[in-house]
């Protein structure tokens, strides 16, 4: 176990050392100069070369690179220049707000799946199964953005039950937050959600036509029993990596998302330094934001082992 | 009876597969008249007469600058399909040729390759276009580079797999004893057999390059105007949710007719173009 875990964790940051590449290289190499992006093509030489300095973007790339990194490491993410504000400070402002989005619409994304997946699965070729896939090919052409949109015109101009976007703050109690966070996790878990129920379902139905399961019928499980106690266990391996795949979807729905609930979570902060040409600001969330995919496609495949021990053996 | 014709019958036969291809010509047909013919000009301003509701002369109402919306979902579908068919050739075109050749070197070209398109997946489409839009500034051409960037690894997934199971079969053993070389048996024997795989995911991805569209001109940061798109409607929309309800609805309406007609053509070809597939399910 500790070989495979110490291979994975190699392959993770040598992941995340390549992510953190190329974002540099993007963003700061390729554009020329970052100071003259943020006064503007008019601005006179001396004044970008004072802001040049001020960045830091007279040292030669690589100085500028590990500068970066180390201050990514130490917590020490500079300043934005929009803002006049420590990046960090933002960040985790802004993760306060994410971070409970993307875990409400995860939880919410796999109980809706799991639950219609396994309903469909055990109707079988019948009008509930086929009602339900429709729903779910349904779900899954439907824009996010375009469903939040639709449940803001439902849930809060007709019905009043919601506000139409903000956040009240975590200081106003947790209810009243986690409330102000329901529709847009909503949103941005039903497309998923219509994802993984599909794949719930056939995963399900291909692991149920195994041998083993032949087996458990003919010892007299009934069909109920053989589902629980060996086919759910066997058919999680692919749903757990299509979780894992969506969730880089997830991420990116989230900016989306927060824009059309006036979030100030991450992916506004993002949006808002880019209408403000903040380069820092957007470096440093972009880089956070692919460190979270790189981290969960890590964790999924550690989890492949505790559902299924047998790939252990197989881990090269 | 030929294969063709087989083919065919199999196809109107399969319920989703009509279905999808009906709201896949629906499109195609909406943005092929719409470069002849729109009802109004799409961009022509009619301040007076904005937010009207539907009428006879406008099917579908003005919105907040008095241009018909009917004439703007007509324009959009032409920009949806702009932005799919070059987003899906770049990733298509670039993905496939990596895919194949990662799948006919083998060894540390391969897995350099792999290694490659693995972590390009740490960075969403929408995440790649809002780097470049953060440097080049919005607009429609970043943003279909940046949807095209990200179909690349998912074409040279998709065809190293397949790839990989071609070269296994006995017929490429021929080939090769016949004295043909890898890049020779790569054109004409392994493309066209993982041809019918490479068209069910251009489909899948069109859909998703027709999502991603919408979603970064609703953001701003993809199709600017005057140009027409269905994401940069539903933005202007929701400034006028209390006013206009109805100006969310259409564009939205259009965004998931033409995903769910391409992903049903798309689900459809995998069953009809891989029978065993289909026997299974």
């Amino acid at each position: 176990m500790s070989l495979f875990l110490l291979r994975r964790m190699v392959a993770f940051l040598a992941t995340l050392a390549g992510a953190s590449f190329v974002i540099f290289v993007v963003l700061d190499i390729l554009p020329g100069n970052a100071a003259l992006t943020i006064l503007g093509p008019d601005a006179p030489q001396s004044a970008v070369a004072a802001l040049s300095h001020k960045l830091g973007l007279d040292q030669p790339a690589p100085t500028r690179y590990f500068n970066w990194i180390f201050g990514l490491l130490s917590g020490d993410l500079g300043v934005s220049y929009a803002y006049d504000t420590p990046v960090a400070q933002l960040i985790l402002g802004g993760l306060s707000v994410s971070l409970p989005l993307a875990v409400m619409a995860m939880a919410l994304t796999t109980l809706i799946a799991l639950s219609l997946g396994i309903f469909a699965a055990a109707r079988h070729n019948t009008l509930l199964d086929t009602g339900v896939m429709t729903l779910s090919q349904l779900g899954i052409a439907i824009p996010n953005f375009w469903l939040a949109i639709l449940l803001i015109l439902l849930f809060a101009v007709h019905l009043h039950w919601f506000s139409a976007g903000g956040f009240p703050g975590w200081g106003e109690g947790p209810l009243l937050a986690l409330r102000a966070l329901f529709l847009p996790a909503v949103a941005l878990a039903m497309v998923q959600a219509a994802i993984l129920a599909r794949v719930t379902r056939s995963s399900i139905l291909e692991v149920m036509r195994e041998d083993f399961v032949r087996t458990a019928r003919a010892k007299g499980l009934t069909w109920r029993a053989a589902l629980w106690r060996h086919v759910l266990r066997n058919a999680m391996i692919p749903v757990v990596t299509i979780i894992g795949l969506q969730f880089g979807n997830l991420i990116a729905g989230t900016v989306v998302i927060e824009n059309v609930f006036y979030l100030p979570g991450l992916g506004r902060l993002i949006f808002q330094a880019i209408n403000n040409r903040d380069l820092i600001v957007v470096r440093d969330c972009v880089m956070l934001l692919a460190g979270f995919v790189v981290a969960m496609n890590f964790v999924i495949d550690i989890a492949y082992v505790a559902i299924d021990p047998r790939l252990k053996a197989q881990a090269p | 009876m030929t294969a063709e014709a087989s083919f065919e019958r199999r196809a109107l036969h399969h319920p989703s597969f009509a279905i999808g291809s009906a709201l896949v010509l629906l499109l195609l047909a909406t943005a092929a008249i719409s470069l002849a013919w729109t009802p109004w000009p799409p961009s022509e301003l009619d301040i007076p007469h904005k937010l009207a509701l539907p009428s006879a002369a406008h099917v579908f109402g003005t919105d907040s600058l008095g241009r018909d919306v009917a004439s703007l979902i007509m324009a959009g579908a032409r920009n949806s399909i702009l932005v799919g068919v070059i987003a899906v050739a770049i990733g298509l075109v670039a993905g496939t040729a990596i895919g194949a050749i990662a799948a006919a070197s083998k060894g540390w070209v391969e897995e350099v390759a792999m290694r490659i398109s693995d972590f390009t997946f740490a960075f969403p489409a929408i995440l790649s276009a809002i780097m470049l839009t953060a440097l080049l500034g919005p607009g429609i051409v970043n943003s279909i580079v940046a949807i095209g960037i990200f179909n690349i690894p998912v074409f040279a997934r998709v065809t190293r797999a397949s790839a990989n199971a071609v070269w296994t079969r006995e017929f490429i053993l021929a080939a090769r004893v016949a004295g043909k070389n890898r890049a020779q048996i790569t054109i004409e024997h392994v493309l066209p057999n993982i041809l019918p795989v490479i068209i069910v995911q251009a489909t899948i991805q069109f859909a998703t390059a027709i999502l991603a569209e919408a979603a970064l001109s609703y953001l701003g940061l993809g199709t600017q105007p005057p140009q027409a798109s269905w994401g940069r409607m539903l933005n202007e929309a929701q400034n006028l949710m209390f006013q206009a309800p109805r100006l969310a609805i259409y564009p939205g309406i259009a965004i998931a007719l033409s995903v769910l007609g391409l992903n049903l053509v798309g689900d459809g070809l995998r069953d009809l173009l891989d029978p065993r597939l289909a026997r299974r399910r």
